[in-house]
């Protein structure tokens, strides 16, 4: 061989690299978005067009609570959606490398066993702040407006952002127990009954008694009624205590969903070993 | 390298999904610098055995050392001493070919600047240079084969398991990986090499292990696994349908082997053992009795010979590519 190989000797085996690969990984993931831009606009075409439907189409057919403007009630529920619809992005991107065996080839080389996980999370993460802009410019230009003050508002989106990351992780979760068209259906069966057994278009009070208290419960509903709290948005309001402390429940379940899943996926991944 | 110059030692594997043992007592020993072939049937273990080596897969029994290491205590040394080119290409089909090499140098922890090189030296050594800008989704199956086996490579590792490298490949993209291989070899990697091709098997390995339901059941050279099925034959074709009845009759006095007779393609097949001067024999005899031969071989028997002779089937048809 004409080249000299560098080998195992000139490397140090062993040193905590979960942070490097993980930095590797998402450079993967970033290099990806260049070289195939397609689905990415498609999907953030898909949001602006949903904003659209809702804001033009089903304007008049909703009673705001209060009477208030229906695009500003319209747009919280609109951003959570979106967040929770990502968890098939997240779910299919992680099942596509499983299948692909790249999973694998990472599982054969010296990769910190976190970083595929850390990376996945952290490039979904990247792309949920760009749909949110883009989703936060639709909605202004609609005539959606925060009337929060600007602490409230970024209190508002970091929530939101709180809610996708631990959707990061269900997905993640999701992906690594099924297998191919099986997690596509699995993760959407869930993405419905979650986006709309919730307070983002009907009101729980309208809903029979245990569909409205599953409602009130729903993680989605905490965030959408702790966003419009603070964007200053119309809501529903309501009297059971989920509702009362929507703002709370925002924080709580979203960590609760992180403190699950975050250590299920990483001991499945583990377990992918058998 | 463990004092003995095993790269790969293999002692009484057990490996159980459900109430079946995909390996149950599968040992292997394969010497540093060797290259050794994997041969079995569907589902004798051979994928499971290349899993539990490259750290893939947890072992339910038994012990393993790869390059010197245990599998189990020290995964992360083998890791940074084997490459593993598994049975479909593992590879990222949105990236370029040049983006995969780098991706997986810096997961070796080479370093930006050492994996680019690292990945120009692999695209031109495996002839990828001119693709290497585009997206692996755009490659043939060849093409793909071959940045595999790159990616298997990015730190000359001292160990290489190859699953089936070249199935579903055309003649063409068959070559093509086997020089690679080839390549490889001679540069002092350790081979484990699985194939449904015996031919494969032949062209590139050292020794030969038979897996047969989850353990080896026969392990040699190839000549010597062939010659233990009591050495060659002969094959000869008659000119005339008419002479085959003579012809027949005259093989029967002059070999012991009772001749397997194709009347369709008017040939006559007997073992002579280790008689190679059998076939003169047989040729004048023939002569005198005034037939006329169309052809003749003398054959050594192929590993599809001693496959059958050792599992009871024919090793799997040769995919149409
Ligand atoms: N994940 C799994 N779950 C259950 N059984 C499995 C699993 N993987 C392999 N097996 C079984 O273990 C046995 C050995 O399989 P393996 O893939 O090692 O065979 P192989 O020799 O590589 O076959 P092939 O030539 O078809 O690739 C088979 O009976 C197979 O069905
Ligand atoms: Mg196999």
């Amino acid at each position: 061989m004409s080249t000299t190989l560098p080998s195992a000797v000139d490397l140090t085996p062993g040193r905590p690299a979960a942070l490097t690969d993980s930095g590797t990984l998402v450079w993967r993931g970033l290099a990806r978005w260049r070289r195939d831009p397609g689905p990415l606009v498609a999907s953030l075409g898909f949001t602006i067009l949903i904003v659209l439907i809702f804001a033009y189409l089903f304007g008049g057919a909703l009673q705001v609570p209060g009477g208030g403007s229906y695009r500003e009630f319209l747009m919280p529920g609109m951003f959570v959606m979106t967040m929770v619809f990502g968890i098939s992005l997240t779910t299919i991107a992680v099942a596509e490398d499983l299948e692909r065996g790249i999973t694998d080839r990472l599982r054969a080389m010296p990769v910190s066993p976190l970083a595929p996980l850390v990376a996945r999370a952290v490039t979904d993460m990247l792309f949920a702040v760009v749909t949110l802009a883009v989703l936060l410019a639709a909605g202004l230009a609609v005539g959606w407006r925060a009337h929060g003050g600007a602490g409230a508002t970024l209190g508002a989106v970091g929530l939101i952002l709180l809610l996708r990351f631990a959707l990061v992780w269900v997905g993640i979760f999701l992906g690594l127990v099924t297998r191919g068209q099986t997690a596509v259906v699995a993760v959407q069966t869930l993405e419905f009954p979650l986006g709309f057994l919730s307070n983002a278009f009907v009101a729980p009070a309208t809903m029979p008694a245990w569909l409205s208290a599953v409602a009130a419960w729903n993680p989605l509903s905490a965030t959408v009624g702790a966003t419009r709290e603070l964007f200053g948005n119309p809501g529903w309001g309501g009297d059971s205590w989920a509702a009362q402390h929507y703002p709370w429940l925002a924080v709580v379940w979203p960590i609760a969903l992180v403190a699950v899943f975050l250590p299920l996926s990483v001991a499945r991944y583990r377990r992918l070993a058998g | 390298m463990t004092a003995s110059g095993a790269a790969i030692v293999a002692q009484g594997l057990r490996k159980r999904y459900r109430d079946r043992f995909a390996l149950d007592g599968f040992d292997l020993r394969v010497d540093a610098g060797t290259v050794c072939g994997l041969l079995g049937p569907n589902g004798a273990g051979k994928t499971t055995s290349v899993r539990i080596l490259s750290t893939l897969l947890r072992l339910d029994g038994g012990r393993a050392e790869v390059a010197g290491f245990d599998v189990t205590r020290q995964p992360d040394q083998v890791r940074y001493r084997i490459g593993l080119v598994g049975q479909h290409p593992a590879l990222d089909e949105a990236l370029s070919g040049r983006q995969n090499l780098v991706l997986f140098g810096r997961l070796f922890h080479l370093g930006r600047r050492r994996a680019r090189q690292r990945a120009g030296e692999l695209l031109e050594r495996f002839g990828l240079d001119d693709v290497g800008e585009r997206p692996v989704r755009t490659y043939s199956g060849g093409m793909r084969r071959r940045l595999d086996l790159a990616s298997g490579m990015i730190l000359a590792p001292a160990v290489l398991f190859l699953d089936e490298p070249t199935t579903g490949l055309d003649p063409r993209g068959r070559n093509e990986v086997w020089v690679s291989i080839r390549e490889l070899i001679r540069a002092g990697t350790t081979v484990l090499l699985t194939t449904q091709h015996l031919d494969e098997a032949d062209q590139l390995a050292d020794r030969i292990s038979v897996v047969e339901a989850g353990r080896v059941i026969a392990e040699g050279t190839p000549d010597a696994l062939k010659a233990r099925l009591g050495g060659d034959r002969i094959e000869l074709v008659v000119t005339d349908a008419a002479d085959l009845a003579t012809a027949v009759a005259q093989v029967r006095r002059v070999v012991d082997d009772e001749p397997t007779v194709d009347a369709d393609r008017r040939a006559v097949s007997v073992g002579v053992g280790h008689r190679a001067g059998a076939l003169v024999e047989v040729l004048r005899a023939l002569d005198t009795a005034q037939v006329a031969v169309a052809d003749v071989a003398l054959r050594r028997p192929t590993l599809d010979d001693v496959f059958l002779h050792l599992t009871g089937h024919r090793a799997i048809q040769e995919v149409t590519a």
